[in-house]
């Protein structure tokens, strides 16, 4: 269970993250998307006392991440893949965690073997390593303490697409044990296909939460019937957007009861009745960050969200 | 738009399995004390850096048997030599046991899983300083050693003019430089901001102070409560209670007031 309330950070005139509230919850993957220099990376390292906030307050398990008396057993943070020295080894810098967390040793080969790394790249030092491989071994640092919550940081960058699908499985997995798993991304396609709730933020705001059904619902609707444009015409007069596509039927920005409900009172016979294709997230993400992003291309903290 | 298998629907929260977990003991500090020590030698600069005390201490043993007359040679001949090959490494090694930490960001790692921060600084202090004093350990013996060799094979009659209070104060002037690097490496949290900042510490403020000196009569003579590598050079020899007091005032503007920075820094300062 992660919670963050009116969460805010400024950097003199800028403000990187602005009253950010949201929960987490178990048994649920959180998507915190959002376009680079957004605020996620920011409102991460708040979250694990990386960063102080200027104001609002995060909580984990109930409790700030500093009163954690072993964090790692509780909870898993992935930051940033390549933030490790190059010149160690991928298993010492799992040891160094296991030790840390009072592990016992064995766990260390058994966590490598769940992200799939083999003994002999376990052994190469991490300036070696691919990004793909860095996060397979910061995913492993996450998980090896057996925690309760999950936080992430755009861990899908760098691997390939089996590898986004591993990630996906094994996060599924540890959300339907009751685990909290909150990861970011500026990929849709990723959150899209991972996520059960999605928070998206813009230049520090929140501009959508919710889960990913309720989202994706606010899409358009695709309709069929034997007198398009009358369908058309009556959507127009309700106030809703309607156009024809070539193949002859109708697309409308109301949903699928309302078009329903308006065919009915028109008295037209639908035969196909869906949520229109390409209604994903990506065009709500791209609509709902366009306008904040424009405002601000040049942000004073060049952060690699 | 590509199809993908659709992930099952989560199980509500009455089927979620709730985990009943203990909450974890507190991290002891001896463990983040041995933790940081391993991370001194895991990398090959740093088991290298390591290995090059042990590596000097033969070497500066070798050259003092060959280099000094048979009959001018003493214990302290011994230590002179691998007094100045330490001088220079162990401050670089309190150096880098802080910095690295920021230049290779893994100190995103270490915050998370140890959040006191001020904890792991401490343990960093602790493995730093016990470095140090084995450091001095191991060259006191490499030189020990050496010198029986050469005296039994010689036939010489040792002369071990090195008392243990002066072995004592030679490595409390080593630890004085490694404090010095420490202190630097929480100031400037970058590995070579801080190398040269303790290079303009350790060479060139001395230099301008001695230079200060032939001109100032007053710095002359005062100079001693101000300049902390003057005072520290006492500790080469026989210590009056004035001394001590010149080095701890000397100690407490250039080491104490800025270490106090630096842990703020430290401490505060956000970790990217």
């Amino acid at each position: 269970m992660i919670q963050i309330d009116a969460l805010s950070k400024r950097y003199g005139g800028f403000t990187a993250v602005d009253d950010v509230t949201f929960t987490a919850e178990p048994g649920r993957v959180t998507g915190f998307l959002g376009p680079n220099g957004a605020g996620k990376s920011t409102t991460m390292r708040i979250l694990v006392g990386l960063t102080d906030p200027s104001s609002g307050s995060a909580h984990l398990l109930g409790r700030h991440f500093s009163q954690l008396p072993n964090p790692g057993r509780e909870v898993g943070v992935l930051l940033d893949a390549s933030a490790q020295h190059g010149g160690r080894t991928g298993r010492e810098i799992l040891t160094l965690a296991a030790r840390t967390m009072g592990l016992p040793k064995s766990r260390v080969a058994e966590t490598l073997e769940r992200v799939s790394l083999t003994e002999e790249e376990a052994g190469r030092r991490v300036r070696n390593y691919s990004l793909g491989m860095r996060q397979r071994l910061g995913i492993a640092t996450a998980l090896i303490g057996d925690p309760e919550v999950l936080i992430l940081d755009e861990p899908a960058n760098g691997l390939d697409p089996a590898g986004i699908r591993w990630m996906r499985d094994l996060l599924r997995g540890f959300a339907d044990d009751g685990g909290t798993v909150l990861l970011s991304s500026h990929l849709l396609h990723e959150i899209e296909v991972i996520a059960d709730d999605i928070v998206v933020i813009g230049n520090g705001h929140i501009v959508a939460q919710g889960t990913k059904q309720e989202l994706l619902a606010s899409g358009e609707t695709y309709a069929r019937t034997g007198d398009p444009t009358s369908l058309g015409r009556a959507l127009q007069r309700a106030g809703y957007t309607a156009e024809i596509t070539t193949e002859g039927a109708v697309r409308s920005d109301a949903d699928l009861a309302t078009v329903g409900q308006i065919a009915f009172d028109a008295g037209l016979v639908l035969t196909e009745l869906r949520a229109a294709d390409g209604a994903g997230l990506e065009e709500m993400f791209l609509q709902l960050t366009a306008e904040t992003q424009r405002d601000h291309l040049q942000t004073p903290e060049r952060e690699a969200a | 738009m590509t199809t993908t298998t659709i992930a099952p629907e989560p199980a509500g929260p009455a089927a979620v399995r709730r985990r009943e977990r203990p909450v974890p003991a507190p991290i002891p500090f001896g463990r983040i004390a041995g933790i940081e020590l391993r991370k001194m030698f895991d990398t090959r600069s740093g088991f290298w850096l390591m290995a090059s005390l042990v590596v000097l201490s033969l070497a500066a043993t070798a050259a003092t048997i060959i280099f000094v007359d048979a009959d001018n040679l003493d214990y302290e001949g011994f230590a002179s030599a691998w007094g100045i090959p330490m001088s220079v490494i162990l401050p670089m090694i309190a150096v880098l046991a802080v910095t690295s930490e920021w230049s290779a960001r893994s100190a995103l790692t270490t915050f998370t899983l140890v959040p006191g921060r001020g904890r792991v600084i401490g343990a960093k202090a602790v493995v730093t300083a016990l470095v140090g004093v084995a450091a001095i350990a191991v060259a006191a013996l490499v030189g020990a050693v050496g010198y029986l060799g050469v005296a039994t094979v010689m036939d010489l009659d040792p002369v071990w003019n090195l008392s243990f209070a002066e072995l004592a104060r030679v490595t409390l002037a080593s630890e004085i430089g490694m404090f010095m690097g420490f202190m630097l490496g929480m100031l400037f949290r970058n590995s070579p901001a801080a190398i040269v900042a303790y290079f303009v510490y350790a060479l060139v403020l001395p230099t301008v102070s001695s230079a200060l000196a032939s001109t100032n009569t007053w710095w002359a003579e005062h100079a001693t409560w101000f300049d902390l590598n003057w005072a520290t050079m006492n500790l080469y020899t026989e210590m009056t209670d004035k001394m001590w007091a010149q080095l701890g005032v000397a100690g407490l503007i250039w080491l104490i007031i800025p270490t106090l920075v630096g842990l703020r820094l430290v401490l505060r300062s956000e970790v990217k």
